[in-house]
């Protein structure tokens, strides 16, 4: 079996250097960026598409473009960050097409061009189970997958990169291609929706209060 | 006091510094605002407990192997793509003939006016004069097929498939020449070549298959920015620069001229 590029190298070579050197021209010290950083941006890649198939699919079209655009990649700027951007373009991207495919496919009289991406909440509502069907933490699981699956790409990727891997609100604007605040709310709206979603499970009946109220 | 809303608790789990030292105080006071905030907690929670299955420790190595025979030779500097010699197998055997030969016949001079010739960049030039001119010819054609293509009446859909390719493989290239011509500081040739992207930009990322509408729209954008009697101009401007190169001998001796010919 043949040594992975790290340790064929005998001493780890920085990112930086890796950069330089496929750049100039040695393709093999792409190898050394691929094998660190993957882990990393499957579980970002895993967490968008909540499926193994999509998520190697992700990483792998991250690493191709990565490759390709590498001449536009800043040498001060940290290379996991910026794959992790591009996995994160990608993965929202792909969301968005399966949302518009499953929508033409199952709606097809009510998308029209142009439609903002539906509300999936009353669909979470429709399909919520009773308290007592959702026991234990594999339910939960369960549930949460199927509440993130409601999710606007948007919502999911905005989620994901805040909540898991703590991404400022300036990176989840750059990659959803709007605003800090925009950004800030769409976070919101998926812990909102998430919450609605999980309440018969992980809240009591009744224990919601309505917020903002005098007390 | 009244309650914290939903967002505002979120916003100050989330680390929010508005209103912070209020918020927090509030909370020591309101017991019904620490429930619901710990409620909240719980869709965090819930989150965190979702598995991710491991890739396992070889996945890395997995990565590479299925991408690796996907990656393109990355050429380096453009240069150094024609001036290196290990770099001439990548540019093409019969480019690092010409170049090769080319070179080896300017190295031979050693005094004399014509010394200057030898200078990489003025060779560098003189090949991307002629690579410019090829690419901007290859260009043209993918462009002048589209704007003369005229669709059948009554046809729905217009394979532009193979246009489609050749745009794309174009881009590239487009894009290299485009940075060498700003780098050396032609401008005129870096605009056209900046123009003529966005086009083939336009035509790489059409569909396959388009609607005599979107077709008609595509032979619109190519006839308003008037690319195609740019890159005319551009290529006979090449043209020109090229014969008087030819036409003004570079060097005396006869020795390297005749390898200069190869």
């Amino acid at each position: 079996m043949r040594a992975s590029g790290e340790q064929a190298e005998g001493v780890a070579i920085s990112d930086a250097v890796a950069v330089e050197r496929t750049l100039a021209g040695e393709r093999e010290a792409y190898r050394v960026l691929v094998e660190r950083h993957s882990a990393y941006v499957y579980r970002l890649a895993y967490r968008m598409t909540g499926n193994k198939e999509d998520a190697e699919e992700v990483v792998q079209e991250a690493f191709l473009r990565a490759y390709q655009k590498l001449q536009q990649f800043a040498g001060n700027a940290n290379f996991g960050t910026w794959v992790y951007r591009i996995a994160a373009n990608y993965a929202i991207d792909r969301l968005r097409q399966r949302k518009n495919e499953d929508s033409r496919r199952e709606q097809p009289a009510r998308v029209a061009e142009g439609e903002p991406e539906t509300d999936p909440l009353s669909e979470v509502k429709d399909a919520r189970p009773s308290p007592e069907r959702l026991a234990g933490s594999a339910q939960l699981a369960a549930r949460m997958k199927e509440a993130l699956d409601t999710l606007t790409p948007a919502e999911r990727t905005a989620i994901v990169m805040r909540h898991w891997d703590g991404c400022g609100i300036e990176e989840i604007a750059a990659v959803l291609k709007s605003n800090t605040s925009a950004a800030k709310n769409t976070v919101f709206r998926a812990v909102q929706k998430l919450r609605l979603a999980l309440k018969p499970f992980v809240e009591p009946r009744g224990a919601a209060r309505a917020v903002g109220t005098e007390s | 006091m009244k309650h914290a809303t939903e967002e505002e608790l979120f916003a100050y789990r989330d680390g929010d510094a508005k209103g912070r030292q209020a918020m927090a105080a509030h909370l020591k006071e309101c017991a019904e605002c620490r429930a619901e905030l710990s409620r909240l907690e719980e869709v965090f929670a819930a989150l965190d407990a979702m598995p991710v299955p491991d890739p396992g420790e070889d996945y890395g190595t997995r990565v590479w192997r299925q991408i690796a025979p996907r990656l393109p030779e990355k050429r380096a500097k453009w240069w150094e793509a024609f001036l290196v010699p290990q770099r001439l197998a990548v540019a093409g055997a019969v480019a690092a003939l010409v170049i090769a030969a080319f070179l080896a016949g300017r190295i031979t001079v050693v005094d004399g006016p014509e010394r200057a010739a030898a200078d990489p960049s003025t060779v560098g030039e003189r090949v991307l004069v002629v690579a410019v001119g090829q690419h901007l010819g290859k260009s043209e054609m993918v462009l002048v097929e589209l704007s003369n293509a005229q669709p059948a009446s009554g046809q729905k859909l217009i394979n532009i498939a193979a246009e489609q390719r050749r745009a794309e493989s174009l881009v590239e290239e487009n894009r290299l020449y485009r940075q060498t011509a700003v780098q050396s500081g032609d401008r005129a040739i870096a605009s056209t070549l900046d123009e003529l992207e966005r086009v083939l930009l336009d035509v790489a990322n059409s569909p396959g298959e388009v609607t005599p509408a979107q077709f008609e729209s595509i032979q619109k954008r190519i006839a308003e920015r008037g690319i195609l009697l740019k890159v005319r101009v551009v290529r006979q401007e090449l043209r020109t620069a090229e014969t008087g190169r030819k036409s003004q001998p570079a060097q005396t001796d006869s020795t390297a001229k005749e390898r200069n010919k190869v």
